[in-house]
């Protein structure tokens, strides 16, 4: 569904990402940690569309197509979907409206009819009584004044109603009390379709316990520089990055004389 | 990839979609201004002498007055005497009697325009008055209108056969000493709508005037009078364009609005003047004189405007809240783009007990766009437990533009409660790119975002024109965002 190619990032001088390699199939998650720093939120940014990023390098297909080519919008309304690490809040914009007019901007673009409004309310409180967000958050503008776990359940409801492809969820989980997390977990996890694949971005461990990965890859100094399975975040979590930090510096270093 | 910035700074610069040249048939006086002039234009309509003494009063005052600086407004002098103060479309004498009468390139110009003058062809339940240049050229639906009791007509017409409400009413919420542009007005004001409606009478149906400013070189001064007796109600719009022209063109016009006891009336503009190419060449100079009087306890008065055209836009609907328990509200959309500059706002004069107003001003700034807020409250030594809400928000596209607010604020009374809040803030990018990423165009995302912004304003609009106003917004704003 998405592979990552050798790709090079960088935001002004300086370099951001060092020659990425990913490949993401249909079905799975995959999980991206790494420390503060290491580049995962630019990974993140650069698959939606962001253009404060410049690619230097390296290529990104989607289901076979170069995904760096299209606008955000066309990555969109193909079905690739980014949660936002700081969701914006767009004054005196209802969020069912802007939900509307988003919904039906992608099914223009795939051939369906426009869901009116009847239809698109019952299938919108049909979503948000499954992530127990309050039918109140409907009618308020987008993000505002909602508090930060609010406005991570919005990104999940949002999600729930666009039923994207490919998923990137970037640090949905910071800010997040335990309860919050547990429903935004139940939500993705009820999400994972054999056709759907989810990116995970995380800081911690914690919320791979709710959404349990099949691949684990570790951010650093925007390279990765280990790949495994799920237990790869357990001994994250027993050895911290330090560690990794060591290791990798270690690998890196010329042999000294 | 498109750039963000280079979307938001076409934004502004859409074409304007008004600015075709009608071939009309007008009677156009030579430019210039003078005693001769404002007799020519009184005689012109046939009115009586006491008007045109009432205009000669306003020249002189006019002429020893000098032309406002005051306002965060930058433009070169005015000639005034490169202005030609009197153009109308040539018609039979007396005007047309009917639709059929009308020049057909009038005719053709307005359904042009989207706004037909056929009365099977209206939108139900909008009565137009259709002004171009110094002349009415057609009112609608008069004649059902009459059966309440309501008159409405074209201010010349109301001259010649309700002369005596005219001359109690006329200058007695903006006297000709107000100000320059009201001084200039009452000396040369040609035509505008006039509209009264008997007591207890609700209005049934929209009343519209369309103002168009189609000869060269001319100034346009309408004059507009809206009498409400005790206890009824009314609903007026007001819209208006003008052809694209390299020159600048003068428009000033007087609005007085008179609510008696208990009366309400509403008042909304969508003003869409030709605002100038983006080098700042040609516009309509809009320099407007509106303000409403509650004379009657329990009256209200609401000014909603959404301006998005003109050059330059200097205006203060205000409101005079005088009988008791009296209720004023300003509801305000400014969008200046290209090299448009607006200094726009109101005043609430609190003088009676228990007044309320409520001012919600949006302005929105892109291109290489100036708009200022200016507003006054004042709440004098008798309002007791007078109050009032002022909210100022400003919405910046880009990043050559520029917002101002100057609130003003005078309280005599120490029971009178005045709130007032503003913000200001800028179309982000990582708002654009939200929308972007959940599915919608650039453009969309700019017009959602902008009319969530205006949303207080908009829904204070009856609901046909708040769709209008919208599009045109859209229309305004295509292209800031790419």
């Amino acid at each position: 569904m998405l592979i990552v190619k050798n790709l090079h990032v960088r935001v002004g001088d300086k370099p951001i990402l060092r020659g990425i390699d990913l490949e993401v199939h249909a079905g799975e998650v995959h999980a991206i940690m790494g420390p503060n720093g290491s580049g995962k939120s630019t990974l993140a940014q650069v698959i939606a569309g962001r253009d404060t990023y410049e690619v230097t390098q390296g290529e990104v297909y989607y289901e076979g197509v170069p995904l760096l080519e299209m606008e955000p919008e066309e990555r969109a309304r193909e079905g690739v979907f980014m949660a936002f690490q700081y969701p914006v809040a767009i004054p005196g914009l209802s969020n069912t409206r802007f939900l509307h007019a988003a919904l039906n901007a992608i099914r223009k673009h795939r051939g369906l009819p426009e869901l009116d409004a009847i239809d698109f309310l019952a299938l919108i409180r049909e979503k948000a009584a499954f992530l127990q967000m309050d039918a109140g958050l409907l009618e308020r503008p987008v993000n505002e004044g909602f508090s930060g776990g609010e406005k991570k359940r919005n990104e999940i409801f949002q999600m729930a109603v666009l039923q994207p492809r490919l998923a990137i969820l970037d640090e949905t989980d910071s800010g997040l009390d335990i309860d919050a997390l547990k429903i935004v977990a139940n939500g993705v996890n009820s999400l994972r379709r054999p056709g759907r694949a989810f990116i995970v971005v995380t800081h911690y461990q914690r919320l791979l316990s709710y959404i349990v990965p099949d691949r684990v890859h570790v951010l650093y100094e925007g390279s990765i520089v280990r790949s495994g399975g799920k237990e790869l975040a357990l001994e994250l979590e027993a050895s911290g990055y330090g560690g990794l930090q060591r290791g990798a510096a270690r690998d890196a270093a010329p042999a000294l004389p | 990839m498109a750039s963000q910035e280079a979307t938001i700074r076409e934004f502004a610069e859409q074409e304007y979609r008004w600015g075709f040249d009608s071939r009309i048939d007008s009677e156009t006086i030579p430019p210039g201004l003078d005693e001769g002039v404002v007799r020519l234009i009184s005689a012109k309509k046939g009115e009586p002498d006491w008007l045109c003494q009432w205009r000669l009063r306003a020249l002189r005052h006019w002429q020893r007055m000098r032309e406002p600086t005051w306002a965060n407004l930058r433009y070169p002098p005015i000639d005034y005497q490169q202005i030609v103060y009197y153009s109308a479309p040539k018609s039979p004498a007396g005007g047309p009697q009917s639709l059929d009468e009308l020049d057909p390139a009038v005719r053709q110009m307005f359904d042009k325009l989207g706004i037909p003058l056929a009365e099977q062809e209206r939108l139900a339940g909008v009565a137009v008055d259709a002004v171009v240049d110094s002349a009415s050229v057609a009112t609608s639906f008069q004649k059902q209108l009459a059966k309440l009791g309501i008159i409405f007509c074209s201010f010349s017409e109301a001259v010649r056969r309700h002369s005596e409400l005219v001359r109690r009413y006329l200058g007695s919420v903006v006297p000709y000493t107000d100000n320059y542009f009201a001084a200039l007005n009452s000396a040369v004001f040609s035509d505008g709508s006039f509209c009264y409606i008997p007591p207890g009478v609700h209005c049934p149906m929209e009343l519209s005037t369309y103002f168009r400013i189609n000869a060269r070189n001319t100034g346009q001064f309408e004059r507009t009078l809206i009498i409400a007796e005790p206890g009824s109600y009314v609903s007026y719009l007001e819209g208006c364009t003008a052809p694209m022209r390299d020159e600048h063109q003068l428009h000033a016009a007087v609005v007085e609005l008179v609510a008696h006891e208990e009366a309400q009336i509403r008042y909304a503009t969508v003003q869409n003047w030709y605002p100038g190419d983006r080098e700042g060449r040609g516009g309509v100079y809009n320099f407007v004189t509106k303000r409403g009087i509650c004379r009657g306890a329990r009256s209200r008065i609401s000014w909603t405007q959404v301006e998005v055209g003109s050059a330059i836009t200097w205006k203060y609907p205000s409101v005079i809240l005088r009988g008791d328990g009296s209720v004023g509200e300003f509801y305000s959309v400014a969008l200046t783009g290209r090299r448009q500059q607006a200094d726009t706002g109101t005043k609430m004069i609190h003088i009676g007990r228990n007044t309320r107003s409520t001012i919600v001003s949006k302005g929105i700034s892109a291109g290489r766009g100036q708009n200022s807020y200016r507003g006054l409250v004042k709440v004098q030594r008798a309002a007791e437990g007078a109050r009032n809400y002022s909210q100022c928000d400003s919405l910046l596209l880009g990043d050559q533009c520029g917002a101002h607010t100057f609130p003003y604020i005078e309280v005599a009374n120490p029971t009178a409660q005045v709130e007032h809040e503003a913000s200001t803030s800028r179309i982000g990018e990582d708002q654009i790119f939200y929308c972007r990423q959940r599915g919608l165009a650039a453009e969309d995302a700019v017009n959602l975002i902008v009319n969530g912004f205006c949303k207080e304003v908009f829904r204070e609009l009856p609901m046909e024109f708040a769709v209008e106003a919208q599009k045109l917004l859209a229309v305004n704003l295509e292209g800031s965002v790419g």
